[in-house]
């Protein structure tokens, strides 16, 4: 599984990959957003956060259907499934592949941004900690979408149409998180609830991508 | 195929593709040292046959037994990634089998001067040579192979019938849908047409169409 992580991280970063995909979006999203709004400090600290975790959950989105697909292409998809590791860690491996590329460096990246949005300098810790919580989840999310569109051509839309929804209730609770830390608030209530959803998506959605690979190589 | 214990064997396997019964009725067994050659026109079902004997369909009918995890199966497309070196492409699936040293089935398959190219840059027939190597390193003691000398030259044919021959006398056994003679004295051939499954307004069996359909889209 540990060779699979390693080749899955180094096809990424070499050509081509896709390495960067997600951060040049979520870049371009903090870039833009003051010119689009105004340049108001008041009104973009206000909105800081939120246009942050958007930006975020929307890179994810960009980076998704390569994660089955490219192996399906190729034929990878259908000599893994014969070989000796499960199905289940396979998907989960993927995921993990998916946040070390995506998630782990646009929550790396998310304070620099924060400071082009003029986000208040109490909201710094409670952004990347919701982010470093909520990513995984995002990524176990959208393997789940991949896995159930793998067989389908061109199926990102289809994917996108699928995923969406089921990235709402971690949008909510963390955009909340760093909301209420921004503006000093409790946000421990929201922090629970998004550990809550980021456990039990890593912990179950494994074994859903596997049920789903399985039906889409038939 | 008598006295020795059997690697694989099937019975009475019915198959379908793309829900449709294509192949009724197959059984046999295979032991050490047996290869079996399948033979039959297009689209009588010789990949479909494989994928469910690999275990990535499930059959409509009959069962399919071997040693657990005991096929190594290759099929038209090599599972290549074309932006890994040959020898990191054979280093992974290696790794994934969980055996070591590659330089062997480099050397079988006469890589072992491409080793340092990038799997891009190689030829149909270097890329079919490479996804045969993969094999070697599986250490799986049943090959099925689906059409594995495609775009393979005369002296390529000829250096995977020695490969094959040497498998076997492993103690390792193959079934290999082919039409390319491979020089292999001892094979026994296969071949698919009577068992093709007609359906019952022809005059076929209707076990294959009153078969547990649910099952097989689990």
């Amino acid at each position: 599984m540990i060779a699979l992580l390693l080749r899955d991280l180094r096809l990424s970063v070499r050509s081509g990959g896709g390495f960067g995909l997600g951060l040049a979006f979520f870049l371009l999203v903090a870039t833009l957003v003051p010119f689009g709004v105004g340049a108001e400090a008041a009104v973009l600290s206000r909105i800081a956060s939120g246009i942050l975790w958007v930006g975020a959950l929307l890179a994810c989105l960009l980076s998704l259907d390569r994660i089955f697909a490219l192996d399906h292409e190729d034929g990878s998809l259908d000599l893994l499934a014969t070989a000796p590791i499960p199905l289940e860690g396979v998907a989960a491996v993927k995921a993990a592949a998916h946040w070390i590329v995506t998630g782990l460096p646009l929550t790396l990246i998310a304070p620099v941004l924060g400071v082009l949005l003029s986000l208040p300098g109490a909201g710094y810790a409670p952004l990347v900690l919701s982010l470093l919580l909520g990513t995984p989840a995002l990524s176990a999310i959208g393997t789940f979408g991949a896995a159930l569109t793998v067989g389908v051509r061109r199926g990102g839309l289809l994917m996108s149409l699928l995923v969406l929804p089921l990235y709402v209730p971690t949008l909510i609770f963390g955009a909340e998180v760093a909301r209420r830390g921004a503006a000093g608030l409790d946000n421990s209530t929201a922090l629970l609830m998004l550990g809550g959803i980021t456990a039990g998506t890593m912990a179950l959605l494994p074994f859903a991508s596997a049920a789903a690979i399985r039906a889409g190589l038939r | 195929m008598t006295g020795k214990p059997d690697l694989l064997s099937l019975n009475a396997l019915a198959v379908a593709r793309g829900g449709v019964p294509v192949l009724e009725g197959v059984s046999f067994n295979l032991s050490a040292g047996d290869l079996l050659i399948l033979r039959g026109p297009n689209g009588i079902g010789k990949t479909t046959l494989l994928r469910t004997i690999a275990g990535l369909q499930a059959p409509l009918a009959g069962r399919v037994s071997c040693v657990p995890e005991a096929i190594a199966y290759a099929a038209h497309a090599d599972g290549l990634k074309s932006t890994l070196t040959v020898a990191e492409n054979l280093r992974f699936w290696a790794a994934i089998h969980g055996t070591a040293g590659i330089d062997a089935a480099l050397e079988g398959m006469n890589l072992t001067a491409l080793a340092g190219r990038m799997a891009a840059n190689l030829s149909a027939g270097q890329k079919r040579r490479l996804g045969l190597a993969r094999l070697l390193v599986t250490g799986r003691p049943v090959w099925a192979l689906d059409e594995p000398t495609v775009s393979l030259d005369r002296a390529s044919v000829a250096l995977f019938g020695r490969a094959v021959a040497a498998h076997l006398a492993q103690g390792g056994a193959a079934v290999i849908a082919t039409h390319v003679d491979l020089g292999l004295d001892d094979a026994q051939v296969l071949d698919l047409a009577p068992f093709r499954a007609f359906s019952p307004a022809e005059g076929g069996r209707s076990t294959a169409f009153e078969g547990d359909f649910g099952g097989a889209f689990l």
